[in-house]
């Protein structure tokens, strides 16, 4: 029982540890001050604030599309590229999986650098392409990544199946295999999107002034010191990722269930 | 089969011509096989893992092209046409059923290709369900399936397509013991009902003689023996095939003369003629067929070496000067009892010594 | 199957954008600009081994260090927690747990800045009993702060996930053994969860080497890591070359370090972060 009550006490403090700075940004977005430390009362206009800045709309749109962009596209390449990867034989699929490690496992610094010199030493000006190129160039990996196990686990005779059934190449491949594997597509989908919306150090190297995304907004207000719409904007963002969240665990959970059906 | 007789041409459904089949310009998979398949034959390809069967199998689903010959249907050449052209269907191993479908749907998925009116469909999938016994699973979901339902509705899925040779590939490899012996009987009783052709893969020489109407024993890319059952099972061509197709005592032995062999340094009547004379042969002696005695009635001397209660009955290792003999009888002989055995001239089974 | 010529189309991909980049990053670390153009040396690598930026690479690594250490010290004991059969509710805590880690990790690095500041929040209370207001900001310790915070996630997720897999028949066979709680830790769980332990130190001390983000927010303008070191190369003082160099030379660190962890993390067990 002690033991027990420790226990509790010790995640309890770890849960206030990763939790307090959260929770005190979101309560001190709705102070009626600048101040950090006293109550002035109850406002909004933070948020008003923040949805009137046009920097942060700006970003706003830059980071969703760019998301959409980036995940959709990575989402088709990563797909296509994981099936022939997975047909391939021993060393070349090795040798392709270990370049595709690569911006998975350098420092995202050394992959936004590398990029930048990329595209200035190719002449391509720096903004909305170069950064959605490099947001793709990190998102395949991952989408690969996410579909290689899928691909894996799939009775390697489904496709045969399907053609033994009388289905064409072409539709055994849109009815059977990929559905049979858009869980990993999925998961892969979604992943690539939460990267590219979250990136900060490769947008952060790979844009110019005039393209900025959320992370870049948020870093360069941070740097000149407080501001209360960062804290309107962590507060909105929160809650859209608790929600999102919950979404995605009740559909699992529901999925889990209905499987022990 | 090769052919027995001359029958017609068109009583074969399928012929392999020369078939042979190499991986990576190094592998030979299968070497030269030649086969026909009869109408509404129960076939099976039987041999160890490795023996080509499953290649062959896929040769004639056309997941696989053979490297060189063709493949007849009905006499005409379909060894270039893809599977979604071919008149056959398959059961795979491990089922591949679809799981993004359920019952219903996996087992439709042939005919609405075909653009079979709905009705139609639904029909006939309630026939093939009824036909497996699994009435009233259409909605179900494929992972909520046990093995066994699992591979009832891939032989439904294949079958509702009503195709004229059913092509299996080991489909009941994952089953328990007792759920494959059912299926053995299922799989028989289906194959007779609809009257169509099947062809079996399998390395599982008890469900081969169960089942089949004739087998094909296969062994590195060749095919060691066509036969019925009792055919390979009772006359064996080689050491091989009696070794693969239950237990055997294989030795070594000379032909004196037709009729007349030497082992174990004792001559034996056989049935057997047509070898030169003082050719070396192997003998192929079944463990049930060696007949024991506790006086010295038989031809050889040995002691019970070891006994081993197999249900219903038992097994021996009777050691004698130069042989150490399985044996299967109903009666028990103590351990370490000195004994006779015999073996009646129609039980010995003479071949050509394997060539290595 | 012949779809492997799928693969192609993304095969020079990779070649134009992840080989490439690289080797240029390496071209630019190899050469300098003079008026006749590039020419080959070594001098950037020379240029690193100056005293000043020694010290830069020692507090990165030691930073480092530090924040896995307490991330591994306070990790531990919170997956076995989580992952202990008492504990019910037990997908509903991991969900809390690993909410944070969504949210941007900018927005996670600017919250502390609210906290620490002059008179931000903890000095608020401190100033409440009468404590004089102290400079938590810009130093080491808000640094490590606020890489522990942001990569703790990080080590307990790997340890939990093992620890998760352990068959508790294990367990029961060494108490039937006769072990007793503090044997069977010792002697069972912990060794079966070195896998986990070994991906979390590789995965808190990566991004921690390489940041320099949380450095330049938590740490002030003036703070120097190796991150900020390459950043400044390239955004501000615009010498790729040594910038290159130091990219190199921290990729051939992170290589160092992932070697020796994957030679004790054989079995491939990754974070299950995803």
């Amino acid at each position: 029982m002690v033991r027990n009550a420790i226990n509790r006490l010790y995640l309890f403090i770890i849960f206030l540890f990763l939790y307090a700075p959260i929770i005190v940004l979101i309560i001190f977005s709705f102070n009626d001050s600048k101040s950090r430390s006293h109550w002035n009362g109850f406002t909004l206009k933070w948020y008003i604030e923040l949805f009137q800045d046009p920097i942060i709309k700006k970003a706003l749109f830059y980071t969703i599309t760019i998301a959409i962009l980036s995940s959709l596209i990575a989402t088709v390449v990563g797909t296509i590229a994981a099936i022939g990867i997975h047909n391939m034989n021993d060393w070349k699929k090795t040798v392709i999986l270990n370049i595709n490690y690569l911006p998975i496992l350098n420092p995202d610094i050394v992959t936004g650098v590398s990029l930048m010199i990329l595209f200035i030493f190719a002449r391509i000006r720096l903004g909305f392409l170069t950064m959605l190129l490099s947001h793709i160039v990190f998102n395949i990996p991952y989408v690969i990544l996410s579909v290689l196990p899928k691909l894996r686990q799939l009775n390697k005779h489904l496709y045969e199946a399907a053609l033994d059934l009388g289905a064409t190449p072409v539709y055994a491949f849109f009815k059977v295999m990929l559905p049979e594997l858009m869980p990993g597509i999925i998961t892969g989908a979604l992943l690539a999107f939460t990267l590219s919306v979250d990136d900060f150090v490769i947008s952060f190297f790979n844009t110019s002034s005039g393209v900025t995304n959320l992370s870049i907004t948020i870093f360069s207000m941070a740097r000149i010191g407080i501001n209360p719409k960062i804290n309107a904007l962590s507060t909105l963002m929160f809650l859209t990722v608790l929600i999102l969240l919950f979404i995605v665990n009740i559909r699992t959970s529901k999925d889990i269930k209905e499987e022990k059906l | 089969m090769i052919s027995k007789g001359g029958n017609a041409v068109a009583e074969h459904i399928i012929e392999l011509v020369d078939i042979s089949k190499t991986y990576d310009s190094t592998t030979e998979v299968l070497k030269t096989i030649n086969l026909y398949i009869r109408k509404n034959e129960f076939l099976t390809l039987l041999g160890p893992s490795g023996c080509g069967k499953t290649t062959t199998l896929r040769i004639i689903g056309g997941f696989e092209q053979p490297t060189t010959g063709k493949v007849l249907f009905e006499g005409k050449d379909i060894t270039s046409l893809p599977p979604y052209k071919r008149r056959v269907n398959t059961v795979f191993q491990k089922y591949a059923l679809f799981s993004h479908l359920n019952v219903e749907e996996n087992i439709a998925f042939g005919l609405k290709i075909k653009k079979v009116d709905k009705d139609t469909i639904k029909e006939k999938v309630r026939s093939a369900l009824k036909l497996v016994n699994l009435e009233g699973y259409e909605k179900r979901s494929v992972d909520s399936l046990s093995g066994g339902q699992q591979q009832r509705i891939a032989i439904a899925r294949a079958l509702v397509n009503e195709p004229d040779v059913l092509l299996l590939d080991e489909p009941l490899g994952a089953l328990d013991l007792k759920l494959r012996q059912d299926m053995q009987v299922e799989l028989k009783r289906m194959q007779k009902q609809l009257g169509i052709t099947f062809i079996y893969v399998t390395h599982d020489q008890e469900e081969a003689l169960t089942m089949s109407d004739t087998i094909v024993v296969m062994k590195d890319g060749i095919i060691q023996q066509i036969g019925t059952p009792e055919d390979i099972y009772n006359e064996p061509k080689n050491a091989f095939v009696a070794d693969f197709i239950g237990e055997s005592n294989i030795l070594s032995g000379i032909m004196k003369q037709d009729f007349l062999v030497e082992f174990c340094n004792h001559k034996f009547d056989c049935v057997d003629k047509g070898f030169e004379i003082n050719e070396p042969v192997d003998v192929v002696i079944r463990p049930e067929d060696i007949e024991i005695f506790s006086n010295d009635s038989g031809k050889l001397e040995g002691i019970v070496e070891s006994i081993t209660f197999k249900g219903v009955h038992y097994e021996m290792i009777i050691k004698t000067d130069s042989f150490s003999f399985m044996a299967h009888n109903t009666n028990m002989y103590p351990q370490n009892s000195k004994v006779t055995i015999d073996v009646a001239p129609e039980n010995i089974h003479i071949m050509k010594k394997a060539v290595n | 199957m012949k779809r492997r010529f799928l693969a192609y189309p993304y095969f020079i991909w990779m070649i134009i954008f992840i080989v490439v980049p690289l080797i240029l990053v390496l071209f630019y670390s190899l050469t300098i600009s003079t008026e006749n153009g590039f020419v080959f040396t070594l001098d950037n690598f020379k240029t690193f081994l100056q005293p000043i930026y020694l010290k830069v690479l020692w507090r990165s690594l030691s930073l480092a260090g530090i924040s896995t250490l307490i991330c591994l010290i306070l990790g531990y004991p919170t997956a076995l927690i989580l992952a202990s059969r008492q504990m019910s509710k037990k997908s509903f805590l991991m969900f809390l747990f690993v909410l944070p880690m969504w949210m941007n990790f900018l927005l996670r690095t600017y919250a502390w800045l609210t906290l620490l500041e002059k008179n931000g929040f903890i000095n608020t209370i401190l100033s409440f009993f009468g404590i004089e207001p102290i400079q938590l900001l810009y130093n080491d310790g808000a640094v490590i702060l606020g890489m522990v915070y942001n990569f703790l996630p990080f080590m307990v997720l790997p340890i939990y996930s093992v620890l998760k897999k352990i068959n508790h028949s294990v367990i029961e066979a060494a108490e039937d053994l006769g072990a007793n709680q503090y044997i069977v830790f010792r002697k069972v769980i912990f060794p079966l969860s070195l896998p986990g332990v070994f991906s979390g130190i590789s995965m808190v001390f990566m991004p921690a080497v390489t940041t320099f983000v949380i450095s330049r927010l938590l740490g002030g303008g003036q703070y120097m890591l190796i991150g900020n070191l390459i950043e400044r190369q390239f955004t501000s003082v615009y010498d790729w070359h040594f910038g290159s160099a130091v990219s190199i030379i921290m990729m051939i660190i992170i290589l160092i370090s992932m070697g020796v962890m994957s030679k004790y993390d054989n079995q491939q067990e990754g974070g299950g972060l995803w």
